[in-house]
């Protein structure tokens, strides 16, 4: 019950921001009615696309994240098929990459806290002046 | 006086098999092969990912991935870019699905 997704879609570019917002609550709705978490939404704003999609070229970014089981998913993604304005849309389950970069950035704490080597700082104050 | 007109194998110019320039050099370059068997050493080519310790390689920064992505949008090999097994592996996931969502092209300039 707590995979984190991370679903980034694009909205057509021709759509206006209250409508986006609309789009946005449905989601969250969506999301929260079936037991799930909403993380984070963020809209990363009109950006060129890298190839033409349903004959744009533009669009809007929109990525949400949110904790939630993998019915929810299936769910949400069956809604952006369905809304007209959203143009193409991926979903990536990120909590066993987040479980890797923080079990790496323990490791990575309890080496700093107890340093192995003693740092070899004292070399100031020691070097020889030479005058030729 | 026989007409020797075999041309001679002797040790004179030196055995002709060894004019081919060998694979693997003395110990071979980092246990990797250069571009075709140039020199031996192919100045030590690190992974990127590893000197500079970026651990997560996300589809969402563009500018880092598009280092990795020839001219004509296809993913350089390994082999130019000298990035390590493991991290080759991930950015290439993350490429492909960056390509998915329209932030990487497919195919840019048909080469």
């Amino acid at each position: 019950m707590n995979r984190t997704y991370e679903v980034m879609f694009i909205v057509r570019p021709d759509m206006t921001e209250e409508d986006q917002d609309k789009l946005i609550s449905t989601l969250e709705a969506a999301v929260t009615s079936s037991g799930g978490l909403v993380k984070n939404v963020e809209k990363m704003g009109k950006r060129r696309l890298a190839y033409a999609v349903r004959r744009f070229h533009d669009g809007m970014y929109i990525l949400l994240t949110f904790e939630g089981s993998g019915g929810l998913v299936h769910e949400l993604e069956r809604r952006l098929r369905v809304t007209e304005p959203v143009i193409k849309f991926l979903s990536v389950r990120i909590d066993e990459e987040q479980k890797r970069l923080d079990k790496i950035k323990a490791i990575k704490e309890a080496r700093r806290k107890a340093p192995p080597a003693p740092a070899p700082a004292e070399t100031t104050g020691e070097a020889p002046v030479v005058t030729a | 006086m026989a007409d020797d007109t075999r041309p001679t194998t002797s040790s004179a110019n030196g055995p002709s098999s060894e004019r081919r320039p060998m694979r693997s050099g003395p110990g071979g370059p980092g246990g990797r092969e250069g571009g075709g068997g140039r020199k031996y050493f192919r100045r030590k080519k690190v992974c990127k990912f590893c000197v500079e310790k970026i651990e997560a390689i996300n589809y969402k920064d563009v500018r880092l991935l598009a280092q990795f992505v020839a001219e004509s949008g296809k993913i350089t090999p390994r082999r130019l870019t000298g990035v390590c097994t493991p991290h080759q592996r991930r950015l290439s996931s993350a490429i492909k699905q960056a390509r998915n969502i329209a932030l990487l092209p497919f195919a840019g300039r048909a080469s």
